[in-house]
């Protein structure tokens, strides 16, 4: 437990020592928040959408959360590079209490990231028409931080290569992202697409927190909160099992 | 009186490579005990199968009593290393370097503060515990890693190539530091190095390794009589000299070399 809890807080203490990195994870949402947002409201608007920026935000609010996560998968390859990883390694403590430190760590501090650009997107012109649960809130951008922060550590275990884990990373996250209906209405799409969408669990996270920040969902809270807790507790126990295997 | 370290036909294969050739050697307790070798002998892939970071091939090893392949808990609180590559996170200052790793072996706040305060002065490093560790030089990373190690009491310190890459001045002071700690708390030293001088300046029982092969082993005096030679230097230069004649490979020149230079000089 000690363990578990002292590589949580030195994760929240790298993060808050490193400025650069809290505004690069920031500025990527906010450009399509932005880019997206504005670009593509008149159409949204002419179409009988409603306003787009507050249906775009809580995909948004996702983007920001599944971004930050990566990094943590980042610093399992970072840790091995400058060898603090093997400080942790021959400490005598299970390597399940090492992997889950570091992934709740690297967890907090995405969903934090996330609360972060949802104020950020009040702030162009997004307005919550109907929050629902805030606890149920986090709990679904925790899940999301958690199932994204799993993934980065399963792949990055497998890696050495520093260059090379952002490139696949994308290749793993855009495809997700772009089709979970966190940047255009789900409903009367094709066939396949639809099929993909159903399997992605990051779906059923945008749709938790869009439908708790707006009173409206594509598919429903329980089956939501269900979905995203189970695919975070199933990432996390992949992560730390391929964690435990681990060589220095 | 029990082994520190027994390692018993340790074989480390890298898919068809053997880096760990079938070696069998004993530490006995409170020793402080060297393992001497060039580069890409095999120290450090011994040294990773002792402390847990590494699964063997085949044959066994234990530390303080305790096999390292069945009984990793008990073996990773008996030892401490001082890794050859640096482990100290950069991003984190000396303090909480130290304080994370007492928290890490179970310690409790009070007790590891405490300890920390004891090791931080006697490394020289108390005034500079709040800065953050990628402002320190290689010489106090050095330092603070040995403190580091030495903050959940082991029975035995591991140190891979402690000195590598300091200047004279630092090695000194570090291996003050070292000697101290076995003449005081008896305990038991493996460091690994390729500088000849170090090894038989420092060490009660060398062991010679070359291409994963142990090619020598025993005390100075050992070494000596088995040698025929008046020394420990000559020693050196007859057993390694036959071993080259024996493989035909140079591996060994660049120590044969550093022995010369160091046997020039006195
Ligand atoms: N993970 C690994 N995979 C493949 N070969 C390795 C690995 N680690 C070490 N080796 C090889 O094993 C040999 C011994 O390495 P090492 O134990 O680091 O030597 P030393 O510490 O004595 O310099 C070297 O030839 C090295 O290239
Ligand atoms: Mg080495």
């Amino acid at each position: 437990m000690q363990a578990t809890y002292i590589l949580w807080l030195r994760q929240i203490i790298k993060y808050w020592r490193s400025k650069p990195r809290i505004f690069a994870s920031l500025a990527q949402p906010l450009l399509f928040l932005v880019a997206f947002g504005y670009g593509f409201g008149p159409v949204f608007a002419k179409g009988g959408g409603g306003s787009y920026i507050n249906f775009l935000a809580p995909g948004i609010i996702g983007m920001g959360i599944i971004f930050s996560a990566m990094f943590a998968g980042i610093e399992v390859i970072w840790d091995r590079q400058f060898g603090f990883l093997k400080e942790t390694l021959v400490a005598p403590v299970s390597r399940f209490s090492i992997a889950l430190g570091r992934t709740l760590g690297g967890a907090t501090i995405a969903t934090f990231q996330g609360i972060v650009v949802f104020f950020l997107s009040m702030l162009f012109g997004f307005k919550p028409s109907h929050i629902s649960s805030l606890p149920l809130l986090l709990v679904a951008m925790f899940a999301i931080a958690t199932l994204f922060t799993a993934l980065g550590t399963a792949i990055a275990v497998r890696m050495r290569d520093m260059q090379a884990f952002p490139i696949i990373m994308n290749f793993i996250m855009m495809p997700l992202f772009f089709l979970s209906g966190a940047l255009f209405p789900l409903e009367g799409l094709s066939k396949g697409m639809t099929a993909f969408i159903k399997w992605n669990p990051l779906s059923y996270g945008i749709d938790a927190i869009r439908g708790l920040l707006s009173g409206v969902y594509h598919f429903n809270l329980t089956t939501d909160i269900w979905t995203i807790v189970l695919a975070a507790v199933i990432a996390l126990i992949v992560a730390t099992e391929l964690f435990s295997k681990i060589e220095a | 009186m029990e082994d520190a370290v027994l390692v018993k036909n340790l074989t480390k294969k890298f898919g068809k490579f053997t880096a760990v050739d079938d070696i069998s050697f004993s530490v006995p307790q409170g020793s402080i005990f060297a393992f001497l070798g060039p580069n890409g002998a095999g120290k450090t892939t011994t040294i990773k199968i002792l402390t847990t970071l590494l699964d063997k091939t085949s044959g066994s090893a234990s530390v303080c009593g305790h096999d390292v392949a069945h009984h990793k808990k008990v073996v990773r609180k008996s030892f401490g290393i001082c890794f050859q590559d640096q482990s100290l996170d950069d991003d984190l200052t000396a303090f909480e370097n130290m304080d994370f790793h007492g928290a890490l072996y179970g310690l409790s706040k009070s007790v590891r503060r405490k300890k920390m305060d004891e090791l931080l002065a006697l490394v020289d490093l108390s005034d500079r515990k709040k800065d953050l560790v990628r402002n320190y030089s290689g010489g106090m990373k050095r330092r603070l890693e040995l403190a580091r190690s030495l903050l959940h009491e082991p029975k035995i310190l591991f140190l891979d190539e402690p000195t590598l890459g300091l200047d004279p001045q630092t090695r000194n002071h570090i291996w003050d530091y070292i000697k101290k700690l076995s003449s005081d708390h008896g305990m038991t030293i493996f460091f690994t190095t390729h500088y000849m001088e170090e090894a038989s300046r420092m060490a009660d029982h060398i062991a010679i390794i070359d291409h994963g092969r142990i090619i020598e082993n025993g005390t100075p005096d050992d070494l000596i009589a088995r040698s025929g030679a008046e020394n420990l230097e000559d020693a050196f230069l007859k057993l390694t000299g036959e071993s080259i004649r024996d493989d035909g490979a140079g591996a060994l020149d660049g120590l044969r070399q550093g022995m010369r230079v160091w046997a020039g000089k006195k």
